[in-house]
């Protein structure tokens, strides 16, 4: 109670302070503002990218496996992989056979290709071949339509699955289903549209693809393509351990003896996203840096002030203390109005920055973070009370004859 | 009725150093004892270290040396708390410029010592209205300083110099700023306060004002010259 009602008497002194010299206190504000402001909207944008990223990665799906002869990041000679053997087909059976915990393989081959309807033209397309597991085995979700079935793959029918951009550039304003697209200028005909995946990897995503079945995709463009195999975890099995028994698979596979290294990649969306961490935490912490150097800045405006507010208030403080205030009292007094200019900075920064988060929004899908707005008000608080230490504890340490004295 | 010492100075000595070989002596070795109920006037001349032994009197001050115990307890031992407890419950100042808050309110300004003795809220505004209503500013309680008169400012500080029931009332020249009509009002206010129990010291430079009190200690060049008692019909008897 005490010490409440000692906070509530700050707080009146504080306010009335801060409105008794209102010009004094807008400008001392102003650099809690910007900092505040900077600050957040720095917050803001890494939480923009984060987003982006995410949204991107997850359409590598984080339950599935990538078995590759190059690795997303390369930590090697890029002619060290260049040279290993190229991946087979044949795999996909075999360790969709042996293995135990994935439940469903599917390989695929990338060639790169014209596609076209009628008139309308999308130039080097990516070409997917695969198998009827495709589906299942990347997770990718189909907008309209069906997947091919097993006999279409096996038979290696004209049938053809396209990715959303795909979709728009070939048919503007028609149903692409059942229609018939030449691709490298063979004829396919559409089962489906995928669903839109967006995010930044951009012509890497299902959206720019034409998937069609493997057995057709090698009679029209051969089989000495990048091959990659895709395998999703079982529900339940654990990513490391399907990981541990795919090694064993190919290596096998790939006849290795055990003092070999291995001359293939199984890569995971995982990957990317520790890279992608590693990226961001480098920009934030750059970005942190800078921006909380005007926050710093506006906590040297509020020591200055404060400072300047002791020493005017010097006879008020003498007189406080000779009808009883403690040294705690008073020390509390100017925390608590450093506090305040500090935390209605914050607030007000807040206020600025939030509707530029919206604008924001519109460039690259973000929000402010609740635990920014939260970590804002606490660091301007905390700048409030680390600047109004040293003003305080100077009005603290006031002897009553001399302050009363004061003129 | 009780007659126990409320203040004890033995040989208290101020002095100033003004840096190199140069000191002043505020006081030069006082040693003076107040009972309970006392009505004391300090009289001198200017410079002579009334407001020093004041200032040292109500705590705001600390002497260079000698022992000031107020009752009973050795002041020179208690830490800053202490003192502010001191301050805030057992002394009531009341300066010649009245020091109050010029931007509270009169009944803010009361409630000051009660806000500090952690009284609860409304507790608080109960007592500093009644402080006020008994210094005669029942209807002035929302004014600030420069919105009342210089009596009544005086008034105010009375008033929160009573608020939290101290042990002694201490005033230094309380009539200095205000004329003969407004000085004669407070000191009827005194008469009341001593009348009602409360220990009184008082510092002035004018007789008339002094001859309310019961005791007058005259003070020259830091050191007490006379410490006399004064009886009701006014004939002088040394202690
Ligand atoms: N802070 C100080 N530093 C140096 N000397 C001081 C200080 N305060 C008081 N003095 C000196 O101490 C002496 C006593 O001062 P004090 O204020 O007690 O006088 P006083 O009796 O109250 O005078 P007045 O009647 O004019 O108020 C004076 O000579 C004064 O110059
Ligand atoms: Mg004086």
């Amino acid at each position: 109670m005490h010490f409440l009602s000692e906070v509530k008497e700050g707080l009146i002194i504080a306010f009335r302070a801060i409105r008794a010299n209102k010009m004094r206190s807008v400008l001392t504000t102003l650099g809690i503002i910007i900092g505040i402001v900077s600050v957040t909207m720095m917050a803001t944008a890494i939480e923009g990218v984060d987003r982006a990223f995410e949204k991107s990665a997850s359409a590598f799906g984080s339950k599935v496996l990538y078995i590759q002869k190059f690795p997303w990041v390369q930590h090697d000679d890029w002619w060290k992989y260049r040279n290993r053997r190229d991946m087979k087909l044949e795999y996909a059976v075999a360790i969709s056979q042996q293995a135990t915990l994935v439940d469903a393989v599917a390989p695929s081959a990338v060639t790169m290709k014209d596609s076209r309807f009628g008139s309308r033209t999308m130039l080097g397309t990516f070409i997917t071949g695969t198998t009827h597991h495709y589906q299942e085995a990347s997770g990718t979700t189909i907008e309209d339509g069906r997947f091919f079935s097993q006999e279409e793959s096996d038979g290696g029918r004209p049938v053809c699955i396209i990715g959303a951009n795909v979709a728009e550039t070939l048919f503007p304003s028609i149903d692409p289903i059942d229609q018939t697209i030449k691709v490298g200028g063979f004829p396919y005909k559409v089962l489906a549209v995928l669903e839109k995946q967006g995010g930044m990897f951009g012509t890497f995503t299902a959206d720019n693809r034409i998937f069609v079945p493997i057995n057709s995709f090698i009679n029209q463009f051969g089989s000495r393509r990048g091959v990659l195999i895709s395998a999703r975890v079982a529900a339940g099995a654990d990513i490391e351990e399907a990981k541990e028994e795919l090694r064993g698979i190919m290596r096998k596979l790939r006849h290795l003896t055990p003092g070999q290294e291995d001359d293939f990649n199984i890569n995971e969306q995982e990957m990317l996203t520790q890279i992608f961490g590693a990226i961001t935490a480098v920009i934030a912490g750059i970005g942190f840096f800078i921006t909380g150097l005007s926050l710093f800045v506006g906590g040297i405006g509020i020591m200055n002030i404060m400072y300047v507010s002791v020493t005017e208030r010097t006879k008020e403080i003498g007189i406080r203390k000779a009808i009883g205030a403690r040294r705690r009292t008073i020390l509390m007094q100017f925390l608590v109005e450093a506090a305040s200019i500090c935390l209605i900075g914050g607030l007000i920064g807040l206020a600025i920055a939030y509707p530029l988060s919206l604008i924001a929004d519109q460039l690259i899908p973000t929000a402010m973070p609740v635990s920014v707005v939260a970590i804002a008000l606490f660091v301007s608080l905390l700048v409030g009370v680390i600047s109004g230490f040293l003003p305080a504890y100077k009005a603290s340490k006031l002897d009553p004859v001399d302050a009363l004295r004061y003129e | 009725m009780d007659n126990s010492v409320v203040i004890n100075l033995k040989e208290i000595k101020k002095i100033y150093d003004m840096g190199g070989a140069e000191e002043v002596q505020a006081l030069r070795g006082v040693s003076v004892e107040i009972h309970k109920n006392e009505y004391v006037a300090i009289m001198g001349p200017s410079g002579s270290g009334k407001s020093t032994l004041m200032n040292i009197i109500g705590c705001l001050d600390t002497p260079s040396s000698g022992l000031y115990e107020f009752n009973g307890v050795n002041v020179s031992e208690m830490n800053d708390n202490q003192l502010a407890k001191v301050r805030n419950k057992e002394i009531g100042f009341v300066f010649q410029t009245f020091n109050l808050l010029a931007r509270s309110d009169a009944l803010h300004n009361v409630e000051l010592p009660l806000i500090y003795a952690g009284v609860t809220s409304g507790e608080r505004k109960r007592l500093a209205r009644e402080a006020l209503n008994h210094v005669g500013l029942g209807d002035r309680v929302h004014h600030k300083p420069n919105e009342l008169s210089g009596g009544q400012r005086q008034r105010v500080a009375v008033a929160r110099a009573l608020v939290n029931r101290p042990s002694i009332l201490l005033a230094d020249e309380p009539t200095g700023n205000l004329d003969s009509k407004t000085g004669d009002e407070i000191m009827i206010l005194f008469e009341e306060l001593h009348h009602q129990g409360n220990t009184i010291i008082l510092v002035t430079h004018e007789e008339y004002i002094a001859e309310h009190a019961h005791r007058i200690i005259r003070v020259r060049d830091g050191m007490v010259e006379t410490d006399e008692r004064v009886d009701k019909r006014k004939t002088v008897t040394t202690v």
